[in-house]
């Protein structure tokens, strides 16, 4: 008895009767030139921050060295009592955060939180792996600076770093930077602005689930 | 509101099976009367049109990137075998498990077992097409599983009793006083319920939809999902969404199982540079949505779901994919741009096409998902007045116009070979008469002449022109005004006008 | 070959006549043939004026598509085969419809093909490459805009759905109505938005037809224009059908039939 995948498989090569054998994927043809670069501006950084607040976050710049104090500050405005941090975030960082009276919860592989406790922190603190400049896209990959999905999925507030170095122009140089962390087998998130409904009678309503306060600091 | 006489984990969908439709013209003309969807759809449907058309206007090479997601979408077509056993061995060795349905029935076994194997009894469900093409949410009811809508439209949709109306924005045909009574009267019944004193504000109704919600999400331990794209390559899975709830069900749960139609194979991930610039802009007129998941097999350090399974649907996508010119409608990366062109969708919305899939995109691929025997698929491909708008706008290039004559021209076929036992038209009597006279250009005179001669008849009876008038001519008379016929034909006027030329 | 939009704004007027020694071969079209004769003497009022010498090969019947797109191709083919008998040997075709050329250009080698193989299908191609619709034969063969025309009045225009996404004559009639003496040019709301005819579509489905065609009236009539103007009689039948019903006051006209008036007309 055919199983399934296998049936499938027939009726598909069936299908493609007029498909002559000796043709190769590659051989239908795609002329798209992958990877450029996409027209974002002359300062693509600044373009960046642009339709980052376009959606309604809040974008801070700050030099790399003060990136404590910003995140201490951040943490202040916010009003954020607690906050998770990812296990690979840098301790300047943390300490900074210390500092404005965050107490840090740190989530990893011995010690993870439940969704309830997720919940119950004031914020999430994570790096990025890539700005996209004319979306105003942050994409993250969930490598130790960032954590686990479920870190910044739950808290309400998302405070994330991104450095001005990581910012490309556009999708398709985007996709090379995290390609490899896909071909690891790492998940991404992609997150422009946040989250929307436009479901009843097309009004956009902001905030429906994920975080509703997105906050940026671009470290330069 | 629906009076439930047994008792159900779910709210009870309408009754019904979409094959049993009656045919577009019937629940079109519904449509066109219901004056709170007409209003609905046209503000709806010019805001996204709008909106689709200022955004690909900003990018220059917007014509390039069709052609790519055509010539990519073609090339996964014509190779579509090798590509879903790349993707299984990808997902697999990345710790998933990929399952194969050749149809509803076997999809909705499979998806069953794999949860009743968890232990559960319910499932939160991030919004997917094809898990209403297989009718997944009753398969569950019926094996004591509960599947929960979390997308916004979708739940007013599930709550509400109703069927999805659209592509992308399902519960278009609601307003808000409708979807405030429908949080009210059955949120209560399935979780929390809607908070009191509950106004009518779109942003009050998504917030009561966000607390009715997160119960789910935190105590979920089953999610379902469906996917825009699987990535051979990687064996990865997409996920394109607003709202955060499709996070939350990828996410938080352990087993994820994610049901996917078999076309919507990439080859590669540098694909997806193509397709996120496509589908954002085509489907809700922005550079890009809020969120996108990208998942592959079960994430490391036990990021998410561990327990991650794939089931491959073809449920009539081999039929599709048969057809050298139809298999273009397998391109589709369900964007609805469609949808919001078309100004027959505009005005009768998406329950008179009979399936998950209306408009445009719906009248070529249920006729070829579902074949030519029912009574609605072969009214399907004459849904539309052939004005061409769809094409233009498709990010894949899919002519659905010609695809629409070429699926008439395969319903034609298919009532010659097994007509209807009871013909309600003249059509092909008629249209034979017609051939009849245009094959000889002496027949065509002749019906030039008789017009003419009709014409002076009726002028001496003082008739020029004509209003409504019974009978077939009735459809086109019953609302406008025909003019007074001609003196005589062009032919005849060149006769006698320049009849010493040729 | 067309290309979708012409390529300068500016008027380029007819000097001399720039269609001598060009014979056309006129495609009058079944629809107008029998029921808008006007419309095919106008074009060839027009193209003699314009000093072309016009043909009318007699063997011609139709373009087919009545039922090429209600899915009936068998029956298409003998229109198929009495436009390639009659227009075969010549250099140009000219017809007043944007829907019928588009057909001819787009269907034609498809139902050759299916019907009678390779070679014919190549004939049917090479003929239906030398068909032009009105608008396209007199900006891009005769390279004019203003053609002489005289007429004193309002107007606005509807872009027919096949006329620009088959048969791709872009805003050439635009231009030609611009250089047109007398004329008032006035935008139409929502212009791009199919009337709901069809063809068979507005027999097979003649509610959404209808819904279509009242709210292509209703843009219509909010111009003001005296005259609707459109390279299609059977749109042209189907809005005008409506307005008259609603006693609009306002023409359907076709605007060959523009493009052929003169100050010598009434």
């Amino acid at each position: 008895m055919t199983s399934a995948k296998e049936e499938i498989l027939g009726r598909v090569r069936t299908a493609l009767r007029d498909v002559p054998a000796s043709e190769t994927a590659a051989d239908s043809p795609v002329e798209w030139v992958y990877h450029q670069s996409v027209d974002a501006g002359d300062n693509i950084v600044d373009t960046f921050e642009q339709r980052v607040i376009d959606y309604k976050a809040t974008v801070v710049r700050s030099p790399k060295a003060k990136l404590p104090d910003a995140l201490a500050t951040a943490a202040r405005d916010l009003g954020v009592g607690s906050a998770v941090v990812p296990p690979g975030l840098e301790q300047s960082w943390r300490d900074g955060l210390a500092a404005a009276g965050v107490t840090i919860i740190e989530d990893n592989p011995d010690h993870r939180l439940s969704n309830q406790e997720l919940n119950d922190t004031g914020g999430v603190i994570t790096a990025a792996a890539c700005g996209v400049a004319l979306t105003g896209t942050i994409v993250l990959d969930h490598t130790a600076d960032q954590g686990r999905r479920a870190l910044s999925l739950v808290p309400d507030v998302h405070i994330c770093v991104v450095g001005a170095d990581q910012v490309v122009s556009g999708v398709p140089e985007a996709v090379q930077r995290v390609k490899p962390a896909v071909l690891a087998g790492q998940p991404l998130t992609w997150i422009s602005g946040g989250s929307a409904t436009s479901d009843i009678e097309l009004s956009r309503v902001e905030g429906v689930h994920g975080p509703r306060t997105l906050y940026v600091i671009i470290a330069e | 509101m629906t009076i439930q006489t047994e008792h159900r984990l779910t709210p009870a969908p309408p009754p019904g099976e979409y094959i049993d439709s009656p045919r577009f013209q019937i629940g079109a003309k519904k449509g066109l009367a219901n004056t709170q969807q007409r209003a609905n759809l046209k503000h709806a449907t010019t805001t996204i049109r709008n909106k689709r058309a200022r955004v690909v206007a900003e990018l220059d090479n917007w014509q390039d990137l069709r052609t790519a997601g055509e010539q990519i979408k073609t090339r996964v077509g014509r190779h579509l075998d090798e590509y879903l056993v790349q993707f299984e061995e990808n997902f697999t060795k990345a710790g998933g498990h990929v399952h194969w349905a050749r149809d509803a029935d076997e999809a909705n076994r499979i998806i069953v077992g794999l949860i009743a194997a968890t232990g559960q009894n319910e499932v939160v469900k991030v919004k997917s097409m094809v898990t209403q093409e297989i009718d997944m949410n009753e398969a569950l009811e019926e094996a004591g599983i509960a599947a929960w809508e979390t997308d916004l439209a979708e739940l007013i949709v599930q709550l509400g009793h109703d069927r999805p109306s659209h592509i992308v924005v399902p519960a278009l045909h609601r307003n808000r006083a409708e979807v405030r009574e429908i949080f009210v009267e059955e949120m209560g019944r399935y979780g929390r319920p809607a908070p009191e004193g509950l106004d009518d504000a779109p942003v009050n109704l998504a917030g009561a939809s966000r607390q009715h919600l997160r119960e789910k999400f935190m105590r979920a331990q089953v999610s379902t999902s469906g996917a825009n794209f699987l990535i051979a390559e990687t064996g990865s899975l997409v996920v394109v969404e607003s709202e955060g709830n499709g996070r939350m069900c990828l996410t938080l749960p352990q087993t994820l199982i994610s049901v996917v139609g078999i076309e919507k194979i990439l080859p590669t991930f540098d694909d997806f540079e193509v397709f996120m610039q496509l589908l954002p802009r085509s489907s809700t007129g922005e550079r890009m949505n809020p969120y996108t998941s990208v998942w592959t097999g079960a994430s490391p350090e036990g990021d998410g779901p561990q327990n991650v399974h794939v089931v491959l649907v073809d449920n009539g996508r081999t039929n599709v994919l048969s057809d050298p010119l139809g298999r273009a409608a397998l391109r589709c990366i369900r964007c609805s741009a469609c949808l919001n062109i078309c100004p027959v969708y505009e005005r009768v919305g998406g329950h008179a096409y009979g399936s998950v899939y209306p408009g445009p995109i719906g009248a070529i691929l249920n006729p070829q998902l579902r074949g030519t025997a029912s009574v609605i698929d072969r009214s399907l491909p004459y849904a539309s007045s052939l004005c061409g708008a769809c094409n233009d706008v498709c990010p894949v290039r899919i002519p659905i116009a010609d695809l629409l004559v070429h699926e008439r021209h395969k319903v034609v076929e298919a009532k010659k070979a097994d007509p209807p036992h009871i013909p309600h038209t003249l059509e092909p009597q008629l249209i034979d008469a017609a051939a009849w006279v245009m094959n000889d250009h002496r027949r065509l005179a002749l019906a030039g002449r008789g017009t003419a001669l009709g014409s002076a008849v009726l002028d001496l009876i003082g008739v020029h022109g004509f209003g409504a008038i019974p009978g077939p001519l009735g459809r086109w008379t019953g609302a406008r005004d025909v003019p007074a016929l001609p003196e005589m034909s062009f032919r005849q006027w060149w006769k006698k006008n320049r009849g010493d030329q040729k | 070959m067309t290309t979708t939009t012409a390529t300068t704004a500016t008027v380029t007027k007819a000097v001399g006549k720039p269609g001598a020694g060009k014979t056309v071969a006129l495609f009058a079209t079944c629809a107008n043939d029998v029921m808008f004769p006007q419309t095919p003497v106008a074009v060839v009022k027009l193209l003699e004026r314009l000093g072309c010498k016009v043909e009318f090969p007699e063997e011609q019947t139709c373009c087919g598509q009545i039922f090429t797109n209600t899915g009936y191709y068998d029956e298409a083919v003998g229109s198929v085969k009495n436009f390639l008998k009659a227009f075969e040997p010549y250099r140009y075709i000219v017809g007043p419809s944007g829907s019928c050329v588009g057909s001819v250009r787009h269907q034609h080698e498809m139902l050759a093909r299916r019907a009678a193989g390779d070679a014919v299908a190549n004939r049917v191609a090479a003929v239906a490459a030398r068909t032009y619709d009105i608008s396209e034969f007199l900006i891009d063969v005769l390279g004019v805009t203003d053609v002489g025309a005289y007429f004193p009045h309002k107007v606005t225009y509807h872009p027919t759905c096949h006329s620009q996404r088959v048969a791709h004559v872009g805003d050439r009639p635009y231009q030609l109505l611009k250089a047109v003496r007398g004329l008032t040019l006035l935008d139409l709301p929502d212009a791009n938005t199919c009337c709901g005819f069809g063809g068979t579509f507005s027999l097979k489905n003649p509610d959404v037809s209808v819904t279509m065609a009242g709210d292509k009236a209703r843009n219509v009539a909010s111009t003001g224009a005296e005259y609707l103007v459109a390279g299609d009689n059977l749109c042209l039948l189907n809005i005008g059908g409506v307005l008259h019903r609603t006693n609009a006051g306002i023409t359907p006209i076709h605007i060959a039939e523009i493009l052929a008036h003169t100050e010598g007309d009434e």
